[in-house]
């Protein structure tokens, strides 16, 4: 089966979903990527990335349970499929290989 | 309060929540909501109350992207409504309900179907009628010459033009006419080829007829008739002729003294034209150099000679109204002091108005067959209109039961537009087969149409047009009728559909108020009908009953085209009388059915000098009194014995009456330079039309031959034998001629044609009419039988009887009839008071017509409804009150 590709904005959302492991949704997911990487995410952004993902078989949603502050609505929450894991991981080698051919690794800049 | 204030601000802005149920996908919805709410209290506590609700319409409106819109079609799989697999699913429902009420569905359909097939065949009709001439290609530049003179003060329009008005307008007017083609009368002649010889109708006409006519040529060229020795001849004629032989160059005679050429062959004209039996034509100036009395009509001077046709083809460019102005009244100027004192005026009558505009009334050209191409759409409209509310009713009245269909159908998750399809569907369905079975019928009934109403018409099976105006009235009957069940049935709720409240509420007394409406129409447009057709076979019966003044039974006469017999007439009529066979016969000028000639220039003693005398002018034989069956009002009959008959004159009691002749016998009356005497007075003998008093009438004996001569076969012999016996002794003194005979009633009874063609169509819309509302009313009676079943049982239980319950449900019927037949009855009495006007002889519209008109009508409502309402009334109210 032809995988399919991930955006890095993608990628970086389905890291967040497989770290948060089952309990995120698109509030705590957005909270989660501001607070790590500091990018200014809106929360419709996620919505589509998830969108994608799902369309993509990479996550599953099911709701969850409706909390107060959400006004009595409940959660969609997002859990990896396996497919989508495979995915991280074949990302994850693809990179290893690369990184491990590097002769002489990047150092970060402030040396110079 | 303060707690209110709280709850206002501590939510998200009320209006952006809104906006967001706008647009997001409702399966969406909850957890976007939620999370924003989540949001919002979050950036409440973390950057305050205004930002965070500025923050919230911001990410709002970030949710306005494709993946979070609305789309119906993501929320679950549905199929697509026009889907090949969804119609194919429509249709199936649609058959299956049309099985399952198998009256109702006989209704729509047959009702449809016989409703379109007439609309189809009168439509037919209607074309072949508005397209009459349009053979000839110059047909909106083609005129014929008409003549119009005031008599007495009324003017009279005529086709008679004397020669020299063709010479004028070639002449002088040359500009404005491109052909000026004079024609004789279209009559019967004898062609002879060989042994072989038929009699045909043709003319002689100027050498531009063929190009004036634009006839195609199959054989030869249409220049043959400049010279004076040949003929053109239809293909049927030169088939009958010569067989398959080649006919060019052949020589044939015309009435046995004329010898011609065969010089051109042309395609048949066809039916719907005026000249459709134009079998041959023959050379004009072989007509001027055969016939003594045309060769002296020929002279530039004979302007009196009012005795041919005149037929023009005006030039490109030219308005027809304004040369009609310019050569009108060339025969005042032109004609001498003996035309002027009758004001005579040439118009010109424009081709396309010959077969519809046929009346002229004093001098105006208004009416005629176009009154019955009017009256027969209407007609057509009307009976389609009827069948269409019976689809339109029944479908409404039905609409109750599919409610629960529609509710249960959209419990399950059928959508609105679904629906529409499944009855629209449905419609057309019916629609559809109503089409396919409408024109089954027009095809089958055709040649009976054909027949009644004298036309070769064929079903336009190749022609586009014909198919686009087919289908795009299915379309448009599709919708109209299908969208009321498809529009109004879909829009229930579900939820008070099952739960039986529509019933209660929508189809109360008011709803029943369009349906009670359509119901009337039909009534008023059925009884109208009826009534029309009464009138109409009511006055052809009256015109039929008229005293005539003579006896048509047993009476026969033949048209002579050549002198022979008239040369041996004693011989002929000895041998005759003496076989037994034969009681009398005579000699005439005109026809016993007919006027063919008319005078002036009569004076007499105490005449009234401003009377204009115009008298229609019968030359006949001595016997042609005792032939006929003249009944003498007074004087006596010519009589061989007396030697100054041949100066005598009869008349007619209308022409005593126009004369003002208090005692006529014997009274001297001139003639232009010749007197004659009147010997005798006979009763008006009916010669031209039924409906219009007999003219003033001169009988008198002519010096030169007659054209017809009448039998009267003896009542003891048989026809056939008198006819075998006639046979032989004309074929003995006029062999060149063949035998041909008419009876004298037979062509009296063509008289009726027009009008019994009427009556005939009349008819059989007025049953199709009242066969359709029936069928409608029918129906609908079965309808409210069934919706009011549980009220009947109700109503057995507590005593009424099954005569109350026949009461209760044909009464609503009755009343509706009853209002249709008070608007029916002026509606019929003025058009029919109009049409009768047309009629100097006519019927009376007695109120006797109305009233059992009125009453049939009634008795068929109760008849249909009765069928239902007794059955309805018969049931056992423990099976009625059972049901549920």
């Amino acid at each position: 089966m032809k995988r399919s590709y991930l955006g890095e904005f993608e990628e970086i959302v389905l890291l967040t979903v497989a770290v948060m492991e089952g309990q995120a949704y698109g509030v705590a997911i957005t909270h989660e990527i501001i607070e790590q990487t500091g990018r200014a995410v809106r929360l419709n952004q996620i919505h589509a990335a998830l969108d994608r993902l799902e369309d993509k078989g990479m996550v599953k949603s099911e709701m969850g349970e409706p909390t107060a502050e959400r006004g009595g609505r409940r959660k969609r929450l997002f859990t990896v499929t396996a497919y989508g894991r495979r995915t991280l991981q074949e990302i994850q080698e693809v990179r290893v290989s690369f990184w491990d051919r590097l002769l002489s690794p990047l150092k970060p800049a402030t040396s110079l | 309060m303060p707690c209110l204030y709280k709850r206002k601000t501590m939510n998200p802005p009320r209006l952006a929540d809104r906006l967001l149920r706008l647009f997001c996908a409702s399966d969406r919805l909850e957890e976007v909501q939620g999370d924003l709410h989540e949001e919002f209290t979050y950036q409440l506590r973390r950057i305050g109350q205004r930002r965070a609700r500025w923050r919230y319409w911001w990410d709002v409106v970030g949710f306005i992207s494709p993946f979070a819109i609305r789309r119906e079609t993501k929320a679950y799989s549905i199929p697509n409504s026009i889907h090949p697999m969804m119609i194919r699913n429509y249709l199936k429902i649609a058959f299956r309900s049309l099985a399952k009420n198998k009256v109702y569905s006989f209704i729509n359909i047959g009702g449809l179907a016989v409703g379109m097939a007439v609309a189809l065949l009168i439509g037919l009709w209607v074309y072949d009628e508005l397209t009459f001439n349009a053979y000839h290609k110059n047909h909106d530049r083609i005129a014929r010459v008409v003549h119009q003179r005031t008599v007495n003060g009324e003017i009279l329009t005529t086709q008679g033009i004397p020669i020299p008005v063709a010479k004028v307008l070639q002449n002088e007017y040359g500009t404005d006419f491109r052909h000026v083609t004079l024609s004789s009368w279209n009559t019967r002649h004898m062609l002879t080829f060989g042994d072989t010889k038929f009699t045909k109708m043709g003319a002689f006409m100027t050498p531009d007829a063929p190009e004036l006519l634009s006839l195609k040529m199959i054989k030869g060229s249409p220049s043959g008739l400049q010279q004076s020795s040949s003929i053109l001849l239809s293909e049927s004629v030169a088939k009958a002729l010569f067989g398959s032989t080649d006919p060019l160059d052949k020589l044939i005679k015309i009435d046995n003294n004329l010898d011609v050429k065969v010089t051109g062959i042309y395609e048949d004209i066809p039916y719907n034209s005026e000249f459709q039996d134009l079998r041959f034509i023959a050379p004009w100036d072989l007509y001027v150099a055969s016939t003594d009395w045309v060769k002296k009509a020929n002279d530039e001077n004979e302007w009196g000679q009012n005795s041919f046709q005149l037929f023009v083809q005006l030039a490109e460019n030219v308005n027809p109204a304004a040369v009609s102005e310019k050569i009108r009244l060339i025969k005042q100027q032109k004609g001498g002091a003996d035309e002027v004192k009758f004001q005579p005026e040439i118009h010109l009558y424009p081709m396309n108005r010959w077969h519809l505009h046929t009346d002229w009334v004093n001098g105006e050209n208004e009416g005629g067959r176009i009154e019955f191409v009017w009256l027969f759409s209407c007609t057509g409209l009307f009976v389609l209109l009827l069948a269409c509310i019976n689809f339109m009713n029944l479908s409404t009245a039905r609409s109750e039961k599919r409610a629960k269909e529609v509710g249960i159908r959209k419990a399950i998750g059928s959508l609105r537009r679904q629906l529409i399809s499944q009855f629209l569907s449905e419609s057309f369905l019916v629609v559809g087969l109503s089409f396919v079975l409408a024109l089954l019928m027009a095809q089958l009934t055709m040649p009976f149409f054909n027949d009644v109403a004298d036309k070769q018409m064929t079903m336009p099976w190749l022609s586009p047009f014909f198919w686009l105006a087919g289908l795009s009235f299915c379309l448009i009957t599709g919708l109209l009728t299908g969208s009321y069940p498809a529009f109004y049935l879909s829009s229930f709720q579900p939820i008070k559909v099952l739960k039986g409240t529509i019933s209660g509420l929508r189809f109360g007394r008011m709803a029943g108020l369009p349906r009670k409406v359509l119901v009337v129409m039909q009534f008023t447009v059925s009884i109208t009908l009826i009534v029309g057709t009464v009138v109409v076979y009511r006055q052809i019966l009256h015109a039929k009953n008229r005293p005539i003044g003579y006896n048509r039974e047993g009476l026969v006469m033949m048209h002579m085209s050549t002198p022979d017999i008239h040369d041996h007439f004693d011989a002929v009529r000895d041998e005759l009388t003496k076989s037994g066979t034969v009681l009398a016969l005579a000699e005439s000028m005109s026809p016993a059915t007919d006027v063919w000639s008319n005078n002036t220039g009569f004076n007499w003693k105490g005449k009234d000098p401003a009377l204009q005398t115009d008298f229609a002018t019968i030359g006949v034989s001595h016997d042609f009194g005792r032939t006929v069956g003249w009944k003498f009002t007074d004087g006596r009959d010519f009589s061989r014995a007396i030697q100054t008959d041949s100066s005598g004159f009869v008349l007619n009691e209308a022409a005593v009456k126009f004369m003002g002749l208090k005692r006529p016998v014997g009274q001297i009356v001139q003639w232009g330079d010749r007197s004659f005497k009147v010997i005798g007075v006979v009763k008006d003998m009916l010669m031209s039309s039924p409906y219009d008093p007999v003219k003033q009438t001169i009988y008198f004996i002519p010096r030169r031959a007659a054209n017809f001569v009448t039998i009267r076969i003896n009542p003891a012999s048989s026809a056939n034998e008198a006819l075998q016996r006639i046979e032989v002794v004309f074929k003995k003194y006029n062999p060149s001629s063949p035998f041909n005979y008419d009876f004298v009633d037979t062509e009296y009874a063509l008289k009726f044609a027009a009008e019994e063609r009427i009556g005939k169509l009349a008819s059989v819309f007025a049953t199709l009419a009242i066969f359709i509302s029936c069928l409608g009313l029918f129906g609908l009676a079965s309808f409210i039988a069934e919706q009011r079943t549980k009220e009947i049982g109700v109503r057995k239980v507590l005593g009424a009887s099954v005569l109350n319950l026949w009461g209760l449900v044909s009464k609503d019927f009755v009343v509706l009839v009853i209002i249709a037949f008070g608007i029916a009855t002026p509606i019929a009495y003025n058009f029919l008071n109009k049409w009768l006007q047309k009629y100097e002889y006519r019927t009376d519209i007695s109120w006797w017509i109305f009233a059992a008109t009125g009453a049939g009508a009634l008795f068929i409502t109760l008849l249909t409804v009765s069928f239902q309402s007794i059955k309805a009334a018969l049931v056992n109210p423990v099976k009625s009150l059972r049901s549920e």
